[in-house]
């Protein structure tokens, strides 16, 4: 591939150079973008193509709680089903990690022992971030001591919109060495950076700053992973990749509830990036509710009839 | 892994296809005097379809009375508002039964499905809705203050969009009060057909509207029949020149669509992305049989390196295959004739030393099919960017400067669209400013409303279709 002016970061960072970088990257167009991801929703995935899409999805699922009322029970629950996500039928294949707020993270890695699921933490003083660095540090270092191989950080929005990349840069940097061996993945809370040009620049400078993924949303922040915003991340991971030839993944999160929405991503995943990205290993998909309903199209694939609700567990 | 996505292909049985079509005239079906047929062929497998009636000059003869008659005694007397409760009345029928046109016209035409339903139909339907508002406020148009109909409309349509043009055509003439004879082209006469069931379903008055089939000298001897007050033509411009001499010196009115060479210019701030997609659809929708395709890609040197591999990219992930098939992105070529042109105008590009390029792409082996293709080196010289190509084919120039991108836009003989992509609001209107054309996309390309006029500059025609601009072709 030709030197793209995308791949050229520079080398001193300082603030000014970073900002020169992130604003020298070509626009977003808000109605293009839409228009192109409208149109990749209307692919018609079935039969075969679905059942394997299905199976992808659930491969790709970081199963995912996060609320203050968070009991190890509960969390025990989750791991549980993780591993093996419909007890009646033992093909289906197990998730891609199971997220938590980490002080869960000894709980889930216990209930995860022997099963090959790893476990992810929000570190980072998550969903806001507002935290002092040390903070946020410990916060990572205690999250991979307890066993977690996934650390999903937010970054620092406040910085980012007042335009000081510097700050943001570091921190990333400062967190991805506290991290170790686990990897890191950097939530760029999309919704709060509003325009796409924004989404882009972040996605740049998470990954120049070492992210393993980039990753939409908390969650806790409407809207999330849309389409448009899912497309443009892909696009920067994409031309990283052709810059350097180092890939990175994605991480698309909130607001993806139904087997339809997953493949529309997975979708904008092959056209977009490329089928190299559609593995576990460059693509997660975080989410709680969604993972029953994959159950339920992949059982009304090979059954032919819908099964009910209560035949899958709630948690 | 590789993600393959499984055949989709939309059912057939929504159509029920008669074995011969007789012609519409005065509101029922009648075989052709001459008792001649063509038949019309699936342009992606090149199996038969039907038989349809070729008319002769006693059968235009006979649709040109009974459009007259129509005229005098009913439509022309009727009320904007009642004209209008009609336009409605189809404008509805054509939405409930979209599924089974879409599914002919891609039958018929051989574009993707996805764009006969989710461009094609809905912009058909909107067309008689929007013209069917018109009909009862046309002194408030701003053409005079009792604007009167013109008499019996003569119309010509293309290949590319059949029911879309007859749409564009037949709404605002029926809205004004004008009768209609419409010839389809041979090669995709069906949706015209159903659509002249669709006037009997709408109880439209006998004579109103009146379809003739057939080829070149069908819509000769329309045209150049004496009892018609209105030609309107789409089509290629070397007929369109031969239809302005037959008309010259009579008092009929004449409004040309014809073709176009349309430039699309990416400055280098453009969001290059979105660029490159709208450079895909400026030239590989419809197949790029698409008078106002954005056929010459004008880039700027200093970003060419980097949009090529990605526009190169993008253009090999187009799927082209089964038209029926949901997923495809690009159809089949409606007629052998036309492929051979393409292929024709694209070896003399070869000949003339400019660098052709395909996606490794899988032609299926019944049907008529050509690869999406960039030329690359092109110069305004070579033939390849001055000649129309109506095919999935871009020449792509460079340019340095923008007095030096929009010279080259205008050095073509045609003026019917022109693309402009960059993120400054100002170099944007410097640009459009000065293109001579009739269309002009910013930041999109190919979007088409029925509020909007459409028309060309020099040999693209003259005339305007759509919006309020498009009702003046049809008063006096």
């Amino acid at each position: 591939m030709p030197v793209s002016h995308t791949a050229t970061a520079p080398e001193a960072t300082t603030n000014r150079a970073l900002r020169a970088f992130l604003h020298g990257l070509p626009g977003v167009d808000e109605v293009g973008a839409r228009a192109r991801a409208q149109d990749l929703a209307t692919r018609s995935i079935k039969t075969t193509a679905k059942a394997q899409a299905i199976d992808l999805a659930i491969s790709m699922v970081d199963l995912t709680t996060l609320e203050g009322a968070d009991t190890p029970g509960k969390v025990r629950a989750l791991c549980a089903k993780a591993a093996l996500p419909d007890p009646a039928d033992r093909t289906v294949p197990r998730v891609g990690a199971v997220c938590v707020y980490p002080d869960m993270v000894a709980t889930a890695v216990e209930a995860l022992r022997g099963t090959g699921v790893g476990v992810a933490s929000v570190a980072t003083a998550f969903p806001a971030g507002r935290a002092p660095l040390e903070v946020k540090l410990a916060d990572t270092r205690r999250a991979v001591a307890d066993g977690a191989v996934e650390i999903d950080m937010v970054i620092d929005r406040g910085a980012f919109l007042s335009g000081d990349y510097l700050k943001v840069h570091d921190e990333i940097v400062a967190v991805r060495e506290a991290c170790g061996p686990a990897h890191l993945k950097v939530i760029l809370e999309t919704g709060e950076l509003v325009t796409y040009d924004n989404v882009r620049r972040a996605s740049h400078l998470a990954v120049r700053a070492g992210a393993d993924f980039i990753k939409t949303s908390t969650g806790k922040v409407a809207p999330a992973a849309t389409p448009p915003v899912v497309l443009v991340m892909l696009e920067a991971v994409r031309d990283h990749h052709a810059a350097t030839g180092a890939r990175v993944g994605v991480k698309p999160a909130g607001g993806i509830r139904t087997t339809k929405d997953a493949i529309r991503q997975l979708v904008l995943v092959n056209e977009i990036a490329g089928p190299a990205w559609l593995t576990p290993d460059l693509f997660r998909i975080g989410a709680s509710s969604l993972l029953n309903d994959l159950l339920m199209q992949r059982t009304r694939l090979t059954t032919g009839t819908y099964p009910g609700p209560d035949y899958y567990t709630q948690d | 892994m590789i993600f393959e996505y499984a055949p989709a292909p939309e059912s057939r049985s929504v159509v029920t296809l008669r074995e011969t079509y007789d012609l519409f005239v005065d509101g029922g079906f009648a075989p052709a005097e001459g008792g001649e047929y063509l038949t019309t062929l699936n342009p992606a497998d090149e199996t038969k379809l039907a038989q349809v009636a070729v008319a002769g000059e006693a059968d235009v003869d006979r649709a040109v009375t009974a459009a007259r008659r129509a005229y005098d005694t009913v439509w022309s007397r009727m009320s904007g508002a009642e004209r209008g409760k009609y336009l409605f009345r189809i404008a509805r029928i054509i939405q409930e039964r979209s599924r089974e046109l879409a599914v002919l016209e891609s039958m018929d035409n051989g574009k993707p499905i996805k764009e006969t339903r989710d461009v094609d139909l809905p912009l058909v339907a909107a067309h008689f809705f929007y013209y069917a508002g018109w009909a009862d406020k046309l002194r408030h148009a701003g053409l005079g203050p009792d604007p009167r109909p013109l008499g019996v409309a003569a119309q010509v349509i293309p290949w590319n969009f059949p029911l879309l043009m007859l749409a564009w055509k037949v709404a605002p003439a029926l809205a004004t009060g004008n009768t209609v004879v419409l010839k389809p082209a041979e090669t995709t006469p069906l949706t015209a057909l159903v659509f002249a069931e669709i006037c009997q379903e709408a109880d439209l008055p006998p004579g109103v509207v009146n379809i003739l089939t057939g080829a070149g000298p069908t819509g000769r001897a329309l045209v150049e029949h004496p009892g018609t007050d209105k030609v309107a033509f789409t089509g290629s411009t070397e007929v369109g020149r031969s239809i302005a001499r037959s008309v010259a010196g009579t008092d009929k009115r004449l409004t040309l669509e014809l073709g176009g060479k349309g430039a699309n210019i990416v400055y280098d701030d453009a969001a290059i992305d979105q660029a490159v997609e709208g450079i895909v659809s400026g030239i590989f929708f419809n197949q790029g049989h698409v008078c106002c395709a954005g056929s010459r890609l004008l880039v700027q040197e200093s970003i060419a390196g980097e949009l090529l591999p990605r526009l190169k990219d993008r253009v090999a992930k187009l799927r082209l295959g089964d038209p029926l098939d949901k997923n495809t992105d690009i159809g089949a070529i409606n007629s052998a004739a036309q492929l051979e042109r393409i292929r024709e105008l694209t070896d003399s590009g070869a000949e003339e030393g400019v660098e052709r390029w395909s996606p490794p792409c899988a032609l299926p082996s019944t049907g008529y099919w050509f690869a999406p293709t960039l030329l690359t080196g092109v110069s305004q010289a070579h033939r390849v960017a001055r000649e129309e190509i109506f095919g999935p084919v871009l020449s792509v120039l460079t340019f340095r400067t923008p007095e030096e991108a929009v010279a080259k836009a205008n050095n073509t003989p045609y003026g019917l669209s022109a693309g402009v992509w960059t993120e400054k609001g100002s170099r944007m209107l410097w640009t459009a400013e000065r293109l001579r054309a009739g269309v002009i996309w910013s930041n999109t390309f190919n979007k088409f409303d029925p509020t909007s006029p459409f028309g060309g500059y020099k040999e693209s025609g003259y005339g305007r279709e759509g919006g309020r601009h498009g009702l003046e072709a049809y008063l006096g």
